[in-house]
């Protein structure tokens, strides 16, 4: 292959060989990482098509807008993608830790967005491609009634309290101010909440795996 | 108040501190083993939660936006073979250091996610505009007349210094990068500190060089100073 002048430091385009490529589909997640950590492209690839579209449900349900949680996604990866030698897979499994990143992302980019104040809590997105007939698609479905299943268990105000933080961005002091109840009072409804809810989910897994293994 | 903070654990898996009690949190968190555990055990807990949010995809855009991102990254900017741009070739391998240097100098993750974060967003900034000037098919290769490596000068002045063998630099040290307008030390400019680091050492000057101009380093106090107080270690010759 010839590289004229022009091309030499051109970046790949979106059909180039590399986007098509999947040689990873049969490595754990964790071990996706350490080759990241190597500067492995497609290993970040497999990562992504494994725990993007949960890492794009979460940022969205907490910045309610596409753009700022693809920013947020995007950003999460650009820090797995430089920090992944400093993953740890003995405190974490990898979906974890990226979830994490995102989250904490998300949340940031939302406690900068006033205007999200306004309605929090509206009501869920519904969750597109519903009928899809996927397996990824059923799981997600089936994983999202079993985590709803055992959050209306939760006393309603541990329940608040957790939804308003996890998926509303709402800081601690932020709560006790909005609820109306001391910061002490919250502190320990999150963690009452959030223990039982361990519990319950602990209770209602058999598997323990993040997410089946799909075949590619 | 030790009951009080392992409680914050519960918080701080749902990103729910504010900005001061997630530091003291974090600060408690790198040397409470129970707390560790616990986090762990809840970050289960709010993964689920992280799953059942799912909702709508994103846009296929979006995965070739990242990988894009990442292919511009130092270590991998694709530069296809081309014997005639071999002299380009010895700065980008060293540019490889960097990401994986960068990645390692970040810590362990779970005491101090924020940093990584914002750290990431840094080193990015910094890095991109190092790559900028290390690829640029217009740059030219300026070799030092003290110490080992080169100095890379891209037609708008942007300036990147490759050295090699640098020790860290000595306690309560740094070293400071000077632009030298036509070589008289009197009137050097700071143009940024770095520690050192075993290895390759890659900067990217603040400020811009000009013809005649000469790069220098000095080790300074920590913080650096306004006029170098030492004799430079390392200098380029005239750009």
């Amino acid at each position: 292959m010839e590289a004229s002048a022009s091309t030499v430091l051109a970046l790949p385009g979106p059909h180039d060989r590399f986007a098509m490529r999947k040689q990873h589909t049969h490595l754990s997640d964790e071990a996706l990482v350490a080759l990241v950590a190597r500067g492995d492209e497609p290993a970040l690839a497999e990562l992504y098509d494994r725990v993007g579209r949960v890492a794009f449900g979460l940022a969205f349900r907490v910045l309610r807008d596409e753009r700022h949680a693809e920013d947020a996604v995007q950003e999460a990866f650009l820090a797995v993608w430089r920090t992944a030698a400093s993953f740890r897979a003995e405190r974490a499994k990898a979906s974890t830790w990226i979830l994490t990143l995102v989250h904490r992302r998300a949340v940031d980019l939302v406690r900068r967005e006033e205007r999200r104040r306004a309605e929090p809590l509206a009501d869920e997105p519904a969750l597109e491609g519903a009928t899809e007939a996927t397996e990824e698609a059923a799981w997600l479905r089936f994983e999202r009634e079993r985590v709803q299943s055992a959050l209306k268990q939760l006393p309603d105000v541990q329940r608040e309290a957790i939804e308003l933080a996890y998926y509303g961005g709402f800081s601690q002091s932020e709560l006790a101010e909005r609820l109306g109840v001391p910061l002490g009072t919250i502190k320990s409804r999150m963690f009452a909440g959030l223990a039982r809810l361990r519990e319950l989910l602990d209770d209602s897994a058999e598997e323990r795996s993040w997410k089946p293994e799909f075949t590619n | 108040m030790e009951a009080g903070i392992h409680q914050l654990t519960a918080g701080y898996a749902l990103d729910a501190l504010d900005p001061e009690e997630r530091r003291e949190y974090e600060a408690h968190l790198s040397t409470c083993a129970h707390c560790q555990d616990e986090l762990a055990s809840f970050w289960k807990t709010t993964e689920a939660l992280a799953v059942a949010a799912s909702g709508p995809e994103p846009s296929s855009e979006l995965r070739e936006r990242i990988l894009e991102e990442v292919r511009a990254e130092p270590p991998q900017v694709v530069v296809p073979f081309e014997p005639r741009r071999r002299r380009a070739v010895p700065v980008l391998a060293a540019a490889a250091a960097i990401a994986a240097v960068v990645a390692l100098g970040v810590g362990v993750w779970a005491s101090d996610l924020s940093s990584q974060l914002d750290e990431t967003r840094v080193a990015l900034d910094r890095e991109r505009a190092t790559a900028r000037v290390l690829v640029d098919p217009g740059a030219r290769s300026v070799s030092l007349q003290a110490g080992e490596g080169r100095l890379v000068v891209n037609q708008q002045g942007e300036a990147v210094l490759v050295l090699h063998g640098i020790d860290p630099a000595p306690t309560g040290k740094t070293y400071e990068m000077w632009i030298v307008p036509d070589g008289d030390i009197t009137s050097a400019n700071r143009a940024g500190l770095f520690s050192g680091r075993v290895g390759s050492e890659i900067e990217r000057l603040d400020g811009t060089v000009g013809v005649g101009d000469v790069v220098a380093v000095t080790i300074e106090t920590a913080g650096g100073v306004d006029a170098p107080t030492t004799a430079p270690i390392i200098a380029s010759d005239p750009v």
